[in-house]
Order: C-alpha cells, then sequence, then structure tokens
C-alpha cells in the first residue's frame, strides 16, 4: 500500500519532520531525527527512480482530485533522478552536520536549524516532484525562505549582508516566474505542466506566451546563478555555515536547471524555445561566457570557500552550454554534470568545512603546508578539484566528454573550445589549492592541526568517492540521464 | 502606554469579542466567508492588540514564547496528520473522503481539522512575529 504514496511521501515527510524537530528540543535528538529523516527520503527516491526506469512515468493524485484540474506530482526520467541526487547528497551530508554545526551554530538555534534544513530540502524536492506549476512557485518560496535563514546563520556579520543580497534577487527571481506562470494560466486556464505543455503548443506564438517565456526564463536563470545573475551566489555560499554551503551548492542550483530544463522542454518545447526564439544563442552566449568569467574569478580568490563559489559560477556554465545545445547528447552531459557537480562541489565544500573546524579559517594562506597535516582532507580537496578541472577517471570528465561531443554533433566546435578552455583555467586555480597544501611549508609558528573528526571525514569521502565511483561506472549516470533527455527532447 | 485610560479600557472590552469572533470565523467558514487563516489572524490580531496597549510581556504571561512555538508546530502536524490519516484511510495524501465511510461526511471532518491547524498554526505565528520584533534590542 505505501509503494503507491512514495511520491507524497517524498515531498510530505520532511514537511512533516521540521516541526517535529522543532518539537525536540534537544540538539542531537534533532540531528539524529534529521539524520533518519533523510534516509528515509533517499531510499523513497531509490524506489521511486527504479519504479520509474522500470514502469514508466509515475502520476499521482493528490487530495484524490484527477489533473489537469487536481495537483499532481508526476515524476518521469528527469526529476526522479534530480530527487535522487537531492535526497543523497542531504543523506551523506548528515553524518557530517552534527560537529560541524555544533561548531558554527548557537546552542538554543541548533534544532531549529535542522528544521530548516528540513524545510530547505522539502521546497528543493516539491519543486521537482511536482507536476503543477503553481506548486513550483509555492515550492520555490519554501525552499528560499528557508535558505535565506540558513545562509544568514553563519558566524560572521557577512553573513547576514549575504542573505539579504539573496532575499532581494531571490524574491525578484521567484516574482518573475510566478508572473510567467500568471500569463500561463491566463492564456491557457491550466497549471497543470503536462496539460499546459499541449496548450501552449496549440497558441503557438501568441504575445502572452512570449511574455511568459521571458518572465519565467530570466526568474530562473537568477535562481540558476548563470552569469549575469550570479551576484547572490559568492557571498551567500561564501559566508554560510559550512553544512548549508555544501548543501545549497550541491542542490540549489541544480534544481535550478532542473526548472530551466522542466519549462524550456515540458511547457513551451524545443521548437519554440530554440526555434522562434533565440534561446539557443542567448543560453550559449551567457554559459560561455559563465564557464571563463566565473573560473578566472576563481583563479584570483584568497579564500577557499569563495574560490568554490566562483569555481560553481564557471561550472553552472556548463550545465547552460548542455541545455543550450538542445540535443539529446548536450542534455545528456548537463544531466549528467547536474549528478556529477553535486558529488564534487558538495564534497568540496564539505572538505572546505572541515578545514574551517580545525583551523577556524578557509583563508587560502591557511592552507600552506596543510597537506602534511590533514592529509585525508587534502587529498579529497585535490580529487575534487581534479573532477572540476575534468580528469578522466574522475567523474567531471564525463559529463564535460558528453558536452564536448555535443558541441561537435552541432557543429559548434567553438563551444567545445570553451569548455576546454574553462578546463584549463580550473587546472589553474586548482593548481593554487595543491601548491599551498603540498609545495609550501606550514609557517613555523603554526600551530599543530589534527585531522578532522571521523564523522565529517566520512560525508566529504563518500561525496568524492562517489564522483571517483560515477567516472569510472558510468551506466548508472549517462543510462538514466539519456532516457531522460530523450524524453525531454521528444525523440524516439 | 499606561497613561492612556480611552485605549486601555477600549481595548480590554474589545480583546474578547475580538477572540470569540476569530473563533466564529473559524468554524464558519465550512458555510460562508472565513477559515483558519482569516481565523488565524483575527486571533492574533486581539493578542496583538492586547500587547500593543499592555506590552508584549503581558501577551507572554498568557501565552509563552515556548507555548507559542509548540502551538505553531501542532498547527502544521494537525493538518499534515489529515494527509497521512487519509492514506491510513485509503486514500491519497489529503483525500479527505477516505476518512470516513460517507465521502462527504469524510470532506467535511477534513477540511473542519485543517481548517482548525491552519487557525492555530497563523495565530501563533503572527503573536510570535509581534512578541519577536517588540523585544527587538
Amino acid at each position: 500500500m505505501i509503494a503507491t504514496h512514495l511520491p507524497a511521501l517524498q515531498v510530505a515527510l520532511p514537511l512533516i519532520a521540521a516541526p517535529l524537530c522543532i518539537l525536540l528540543r534537544r540538539d542531537r535528538y534533532a540531528w539524529a531525527f534529521t539524520t533518519l529523516v533523510c534516509w528515509g527520503l533517499l531510499a523513497v527516491a531509490a524506489l521511486l527512480l527504479d519504479r520509474v526506469m522500470s514502469e514508466g512515468p509515475i502520476s499521482y493524485r493528490l487530495g484524490g482530485w484527477a489533473p489537469p484540474i487536481g495537483i499532481e506530482y508526476r515524476l518521469d526520467g528527469v526529476n526522479a533522478f534530480v530527487l535522487l541526487i537531492l535526497a543523497g547528497t542531504a543523506a551523506l551530508m548528515m553524518p557530517y552536520a552534527r560537529q560541524s554545526v555544533e561548531r558554527e551554530v548557537a546552542p538554543e538555534r541548533r534544532h531549529l536549524f535542522y528544521a530548516m534544513f528540513l524545510l530547505a530540502l522539502t521546497g528543493l524536492l516539491g519543486i521537482v516532484a511536482t507536476g503543477d506549476a503553481f506548486n513550483v512557485y509555492v515550492f520555490l518560496e519554501i525552499s528560499s525562505l528557508a535558505s535565506y535563514v540558513l545562509i544568514a546563520q553563519g558566524r560572521r556579520r557577512q553573513a547576514l549582508a549575504a542573505s539579504f543580497q539573496y532575499l532581494i534577487l531571490g524574491t525578484i527571481g521567484a516574482s518573475l516566474i510566478l508572473v510567467g506562470i500568471g500569463f500561463l494560466y491566463a492564456k491557457t486556464g491550466t497549471l497543470n505542466i503536462a496539460d499546459l505543455g499541449v496548450r501552449v503548443h496549440a497558441l503557438g506564438e501568441a504575445p502572452a506566451i512570449l511574455a511568459a517565456f521571458a518572465f519565467i526564463t530570466v526568474g530562473v536563470l537568477i535562481k540558476l546563478a548563470l552569469f549575469p545573475f550570479h551576484v547572490w551566489l559568492p557571498n551567500a555560499y561564501a559566508y554560510a555555515p559550512s553544512m548549508v554551503s555544501a548543501f545549497l551548492a550541491a542542490t540549489a542550483t541544480k534544481v535550478g536547471a532542473y526548472l530551466l530544463l522542466r519549462f524550456v522542454f515540458t511547457v513551451f518545447g524545443a521548437p519554440f524555445a530554440f526555434g522562434t526564439l533565440p534561446l539557443k544563442e542567448i543560453l550559449l552566449s551567457l554559459s560561455l561566457v559563465a564557464v571563463l568569467a566565473g573560473s578566472l574569478a576563481a583563479v584570483f580568490q584568497t579564500d577557499l570557500k569563495r574560490l568554490l563559489a566562483f569555481s560553481s559560477i564557471g561550472q553552472i556554465g556548463y550545465l547552460g552550454v548542455g541545455i543550450g545545445l538542445a540535443s539529446v547528447t548536450g542534455v545528456t552531459g548537463a544531466l549528467v554534470h547536474v549528478f556529477n557537480h553535486a558529488l564534487m562541489k558538495g564534497g568540496l565544500f564539505l572538505a572546505a568545512g572541515t578545514i574551517a573546524y580545525r583551523l577556524g579559517t578557509t583563508d587560502l594562506s591557511a592552507l600552506n603546508g596543510l597537506g602534511r597535516r590533514m592529509p585525508f582532507t587534502m587529498a579529497a580537496v585535490v580529487i575534487g578539484g581534479l573532477g572540476l578541472v575534468g580528469v578522466p577517471v574522475t567523474s567531471g570528465f564525463v559529463s564535460k566528454w558528453y558536452l564536448v561531443q555535443g558541441a561537435f554533433e552541432e557543429g559548434l566546435w567553438p563551444a567545445a573550445l570553451f569548455v576546454l578552455l574553462g578546463s584549463l583555467i580550473a587546472l589553474a586555480y586548482v593548481g593554487r589549492l595543491v601548491e599551498a597544501a603540498y609545495f609550501r611549508a606550514a609557517p613555523a609558528d603554526a600551530e599543530p592541526v589534527r585531522e578532522a573528526p571521523w564523522a565529517m571525514q566520512l560525508s566529504t569521502w563518500a561525496l568524492i568517492a562517489g564522483s571517483l565511483y560515477f567516472g569510472l561506472h558510468t551506466e548508472l549516470t549517462v543510462g538514466i540521464a539519456e532516457r531522460a533527455a530523450a524524453a525531454l527532447l521528444g525523440a524516439p | 502606554m499606561t497613561e492612556h485610560l480611552v485605549l486601555r479600557v477600549i481595548s480590554k472590552l474589545l480583546v474578547p469579542p475580538i477572540l470569540l469572533f476569530a473563533l466564529y470565523v473559524q468554524m464558519h467558514g465550512d458555510y460562508g466567508p472565513g477559515g483558519g487563516f482569516q481565523a488565524g489572524v483575527i486571533f492574533g490580531a486581539g493578542l496583538i492588540l492586547y500587547g500593543l496597549v499592555f506590552g508584549a510581556q503581558a501577551v507572554q504571561s498568557v501565552a509563552p514564547m515556548r507555548l507559542l512555538v509548540t502551538l505553531a508546530c501542532l498547527g502544521l502536524l494537525l493538518y499534515a496528520g489529515v494527509g497521512i490519516a487519509s492514506m491510513i484511510g485509503g486514500g491519497s495524501f489529503l483525500e479527505y473522503g477516505a476518512l470516513s465511510a460517507d465521502a462527504t461526511h469524510g470532506n467535511h471532518v477534513g477540511i473542519i481539522i485543517i481548517e482548525i491547524g491552519v487557525g492555530i498554526a497563523v495565530a501563533s505565528v503572527m503573536t510570535i512575529i509581534f512578541c519577536v520584533l517588540a523585544e527587538w534590542r
């Protein structure tokens, strides 16, 4: 019986767990409970993905009302895959959370921190699981409001400013999406995403549809933090608590990429977005600038978390390239990169957090000679960094392989060149980390540093090892992503 | 506001009818305009009026922060609990019809419980926001 309710449970479980966390009060209990819920969610997501892969799309009627009038949760290869990424990263990060949160968050706020974390997760899972456009907006607000609160918990005062900046831009983005959905609803009379796809197609190039497309695309790009809408991201990631940086870097922008895919391909359709309108040119040029500018900016950062944040802006560019190519290979590359980047960047931010845990700072000068003093953590940073570069054997190579291949298929060799150039620049900033950690001596007056606690190591290495594993065994990621991309593009 | 006698007396007179009216809107939401959110806001407004005139501490003595937070959580849990109960009853999430053998009856029961949950949560959250801002230093 419970199997039929899995789509609802995927979103309802963390929503119910959040107030229970507040009622538990003791932070250890709240942490244990949140961990349990996250692993439960991972199990649900895995079961759902398995069922979608074997039996095709699942439709769940919320409240028993039939779609398109009622709210439908609709799972296909794309969102079941993204749900697995969200639940998986959350579950793998939970062992890390206890010590990191104890260090960075005030005692009376810790159980509230976990409640907010669960609400952010609820929002993200809800955006992905739902098949209703207005639901997307509601869940977007839930996840965004929870994220602002989480970011503001950072220890430094700048965290408040960073959170406020994200609040302003995030609200603008969400409002644009809402206006766009409003136009769609006014024109078609439906909010069901699958139904919208059919009706929008019939309307052709009505001005209201063009306006809806513009509003939604720009709104989603702000949430995705694609250049030039990325300004909120570096501060938000740099000043948030370590756990939050890692979680948001691994999930929030990935959900933005999912929204872009869903709206462009399912609602508006590739012929409209890429044929009638010049989304391809816009998306590709913005993404390629993002790849170069983000990676270049990362080279000149003096703080590890900021460096990783700017590197994220570059990596988001790769997602944009894949989506902008609008071919099965390109979208496959983007989806695989969503998965791989969640593992790599999540692992790297966790490693940065363990460094902050032991040293109290993530300044690059503090990294000098750290390769000997915290060998496991720095090894994780190097492997994750090589993944960002896209060295073979790491999973970053797999996604870039598909992106470059997709660019050549479309005859866009400059795009392929830019992707490779981005990798070279990534080599420069990862090189700075390696140089500091292994080729510079620790200052003579440096205090002795122990390796980080094992639970924090466990989470970091689980994600980093995952990124290695999926670099060698691509059947799961590429297999699912290829089918999902083919379904999105309507190819056989 | 200790010196404003008129304000003190009038608001003392007004608070009980406001709270009562909130309960009316809550229970009447099934048949006419109203419902949990509106009722919660009105109930919260009653407490906030009391707090504005007699100080947030006075509100806290009736409704301590711990109680308010617990109530806000319980309101949400009541709502979600109906969803889970309708799953156990054989329907889908929030399909209230499944709460009773008679679907119409089940719909009535479900919507009333959900609206009560919304009312409790909204009233407590409104009061929490007021108290937190009032005690901001």
